[in-house]
């Protein structure tokens, strides 16, 4: 028995070293790896396309399948941006607020003017950075757990804007503001490819990226894993969740531009997406409590959240109901996490 | 694979049909092997020793045997009839127990609501009160214990010995034939250790097949019957415990003698330039130390718990830095208030308490291993990387993995399922991976099994020898003396003295309970002197007496949340 096996790792020999064959290799590996994370609810994702395309043959026609991707844009990239706080050990509940205040503030400042979009882009994503700091700062160094900080932010964020624009936002969005939400470039054979899709695609490729190729991601995990076995390790455990904080911000104000792009301007455009975002991230076999996940499975799990709804959607299911099988999913999907955890421990 | 066959594998005299037989007993976790093609045969009325280091499977085959684990192949046969149990309660009706080294008890219930838990007569819908305390007084009877364990005494006010004879009493109230005991006296006092003994014996003379797991070989000669030692999940023997001597079977269980346990001290040469001076250091825990770190040394540092050894190594690691005082590193004044600081200052350190504080357990063997040289940034990064000579992660972590012998799965296995000792090596790796030149060990061989702890002495070795400064902070006094170039003894807070090479167990002793000002290696001390310093030390001698009383074969220390033996389902040995 013993020895550490090498048959294992050739998916990562490096280049230098067999620079012809390796980079396929390499790619290989990571996309085995990423294969792997994501193999359960990629499974879960194919038996609903399979079931809505049954019930609605017209979801295979390019422009229905990319009106619904690039309704799923938002809350794919909220996921990817909150795994990396579930990962590191915390939740972050603040999002949907966030997305809200992206929104609202954005239409209240440009008024329809075009010219704006530059310093509102820049203001909306200082915002994005300011909160994830606060949400960081406050859980690492004062101590309160993640959960309760963003509650209180969740709150904070809601009650201002509900304050500011009295309940009613007034202001309109400049139609380059909308652009990225709505707009498509138009292609031969598949019609036309959403802005959105392409912003998905690369924030899931930098987040992917991020989180599992880069010493941050890893260390970020590690936190996550065991916080103090990685700080006596000589990670900086509180730098490293504030980043996560900031990122998972950065991700709702992100996700706040694809949506000002098909919703309306309203006080209540971003509720309920934080809850949507840890059930994806869940769906996607991230560990809550930190330690595990993947950013390519949690996308894929958004997906298949957004993919779900379509599905009870066309079963008829009531709207409301929608809420009552999310929370049965997320208790299914760590119970099975639970399971699957257990039996691979032997 | 070599097994020594004996007479006692021949039948047993007319009559003695075997109780169990184990043929073919194979298991492995996560494609790992961790018990191999066991066979064994047991009459009624054995006392049946199971011993190997951790990990070499000895909870895995009683396991088989309970029903907590399915093998994956091979047939058991109870009594003369096959079984395959699928629950550890289906074993217990057919008649085999199983106490673990931490008890299946419900401390706020008392005696008799814990024996017959799940199974009190009642009468009508209510429990039988009077009944169930009657039962339960006949089976203490049984045991002789009637008298000193009420049936109503809650669990939680007896001693451990008393909730010890709590879990026979319930085996008994199964009408066990088999029971297996899992590091009984682990933590027991001598006293205790001979009452239970008592009962073993006494058990066996009613028939009983008692399965007996322990480090502890006095306590094996003393008790047992016939032996199986296993080694890596080989039977490689099974025999009469009077063919064997106490070396024979560790030379079947480690394949090498004791007499290599440590490596040799460093030569006056390898010894070269103070790396890390501290002095004057204070804080709240400990004040004044002045200590210094050579290149190529090993510095033990002893004392008594709560002496301030840990808190030394914490002080310059920057987990609990010096409030006051300096640390220099190679003559350059450094501030380290931080771990990351220290880090950066290529001072590593191997805690006590790998599991929470030195691995990440649910991250792979790679992450762990590369954790340090990720935390660093680009240029210092490079640089360290540069000394392996590989650029590339998993290649620098397979290289590491070699030189620290690590046995796993792979490397992207998880090291919350390896066993201590390979653990512990992943912790090495890790700070050889970040090129530490200066290594804070706190109790590096604690939990650990004697094969695995050799091979972690070798290590420390190792490093000294490429130059590093090494610092070990032991309650083992056989490893204190056995590793250190130099001796640091601390009491109270403080250091008591210093002491070269080769100072005896009651040197250290005299210094660390205060009886010596420790002028250097020249302490002499009055016989009565050392008689004294050895009372007042009651505690801490006790555990060093034990382990050598032992021939070493015990875990000096065995915390149970260390041990290999604990019932987390994902532990694989091996």
């Amino acid at each position: 028995m013993s020895d550490t096996t090498k048959p294992a790792d050739e998916g990562r020999v490096p280049q230098r070293q067999q620079p012809a064959a390796s980079r396929l290799d390499r790619f290989g590996g990571h996309a085995l790896e990423h294969l792997k994370a994501s193999a359960p609810i990629l499974a879960v994702l194919i038996v609903i396309f399979a079931a809505i395309i049954y019930l609605n043959p017209a979801f295979l026609d390019p422009p229905v399948f990319l009106a619904f991707l690039r309704r799923a844009a938002p809350l794919m990239i909220l996921a990817a941006g909150q795994v990396f706080v579930i990962v590191s050990g915390g939740f972050d509940l603040s999002v949907g607020s966030l997305i809200t205040v992206t929104v609202v503030v954005a239409a209240a400042i440009t008024e329809g003017d075009p010219d704006a979009l530059i310093p509102v882009m820049m203001l909306v994503l200082l915002i994005g950075v300011l909160v994830g700091m606060v949400n960081g700062v406050v859980t690492t160094m004062l101590k309160v757990p993640s959960i309760i900080t963003t509650l209180g932010m969740l709150l904070i964020l809601r009650g201002a804007v509900f304050y500011w624009t009295g309940g009613s936002p007034t202001g309109a969005l400049a139609d380059n503001f909308r652009q990225f939400g709505r707009e498509a470039f138009d292609l031969p054979v598949i019609g036309q490819l959403p802005y959105a899709a392409i912003i998905v695609i690369a924030v899931a490729w930098i987040a992917t990226r991020l989180l599992h190729r880069t010493a941050f991601g890893h260390q970020l995990l590690a936190t996550g894993g065991g916080a103090r076995a990685a700080q006596l390790t000589g990670v900086n455990i509180t730098r490293v969740r504030i980043i996560a904080f900031v990122l998972s911000a950065l991700s709702a104000v992100i996700a706040g531009i694809l949506l000002a792009g098909f919703a309306g301007v309203s006080a209540q455009v971003g509720q309920g997406y934080e809850f949507r975002a840890i059930s994806a991230v869940v769906l996607g076999g991230a560990a809550i409590g930190g330690g595990r996940g993947s950013v390519v499975a949690t996308v894929i799990g958004a997906l298949t959240l957004e993919a779900l709804f379509m599905l009870l959607n066309l079963l008829g299911l009531p709207q409301p109901l929608r809420e009552s099988v999310q929370g049965v999913i997320i208790i299914g999907a760590v119970v099975y996490a639970g399971l699957r955890l257990q039996r691979s421990g032997g | 694979m070599s097994r020594v066959t004996s007479a006692a594998e021949s039948p047993r005299p007319a009559g003695d049909e075997p109780l169990l037989k184990l043929a073919g007993i194979s298991k492995s976790f996560r494609e790992v092997e961790v018990l191999r093609d066991v066979v064994l045969e047991c009459p009624p009325g054995e006392v049946h020793a199971i011993v190997g280091e951790n990990g070499a499977g000895k909870s895995t085959l009683v396991k088989v045997v309970a029903g907590a684990h399915q093998p994956d192949r091979g047939t058991m046969t109870l009594d003369g009839r096959a079984v395959s149990f699928h629950h550890p309660r289906q074993a217990q009706a057919a008649g085999v127990s199983i106490i673990y080294q931490e008890f299946n008890l419900l401390t706020d219930r008392t005696v008799a609501q814990n024996i017959f838990l799940g199974r009190e007569p009642t009468r009508g819908p209510l429990i039988d009160r009077r009944r169930l305390e009657e039962d339960t007084v006949a089976l203490l009877e049984q045991l002789n214990v009637s008298g000193s364990i009420s049936p109503r005494a809650k669990i939680s006010d007896l001693s451990v010995a008393q909730q010890q004879i709590v879990e026979i009493a319930k085996a008994l109230s199964f009408d066990a034939q088999i029971l297996i005991m899992d590091e009984p006296t682990a933590s027991l006092a001598p006293p205790e250790v001979e009452a239970l003994f008592e009962i073993v014996r006494q058990l066996r003379e009613r028939g009983m097949l008692i399965f007996y797991v322990s480090h502890r070989l006095k306590e094996i000669f003393a008790l047992a019957d016939r032996v199986t030692v296993l080694k890596d999940g080989d039977q490689v023997a099974t025999t009469d415990i009077g063919s064997l001597t106490p070396d024979s079977i560790v030379r079947l269980m480690v394949g090498r003698e004791l007499s290599d346990y440590f490596p040799e001290l460093a030569a006056p040469d390898d010894i070269g330039e103070v790396r890390l001076r501290v002095r004057g250091g204070s804080n709240q825990h400990i004040s004044d130390i002045d200590l210094e770190l050579r290149a190529g040394e090993i510095v033990g540092l002893a004392g008594l718990e709560g002496s301030g050894r840990t808190e030394v190594a914490e002080a310059i690691f920057g987990v609990e830095p010096f409030e006051t005082g300096t640390i220099e590193l190679d003559g350059e004044q450094v501030s380290i208030r931080r771990p990351r600081q220290a880090v950066d200052h290529r001072i590593g350190f191997v805690t006590e308490d790998r599991k929470t504080q030195g691995l990440v357990l649910p991250r792979s063997v790679l992450e762990n291993t590369l954790l340090p040289l990720r935390t660093l940034s680009g240029h210092d990064r490079r640089e360290r990387e540069a000394v392996h000579e590989v650029a590339e992660g998993s290649t620098l972590t397979m290289q590491l993995a070699e030189r620290v012998d690590l046995r796993a799965a792979s490397l992207d296995q998880e090291v919350r399922f390896l066993s201590g000792g390979n653990q512990q090596k992943v912790v090495f790796a890790k700070w050889l991976a970040s090129d530490a030149w200066v290594l804070l060990f706190d109790e590096p061989t604690r939990g650990i099994d004697v094969g695995a702890k050799a091979g972690i002495h070798d290590l420390m070795r190792g490093l000294a020898k490429r130059g590093a400064a090494v610092l070990m902070v032991s309650s083992e006094l056989p490893e204190v003396i056995g590793m250190s170039d130099r001796i640091v003894v601390m009491s109270h807070g403080r250091i008591a003295g210093e002491l070269e090479a080769g100072a005896s167990e009651a040197d250290i002793m005299l210094l660390a309970t205060g009886q010596s000002n420790g002028d250097g290696p020249d302490v002499r001390h009055p016989a009565e002197e050392v008689a004294a310093a050895k009372t007042a030390q009651e505690d801490q001698a006790a555990e060093t007496a034990e382990a050598t009383a032992d021939s070493e074969l015990s875990e000096v220390t065995s915390n149970p949340h260390d041990d290999q033996m604990g019932h987390d389902p994902g532990e694989v040995s091996g």
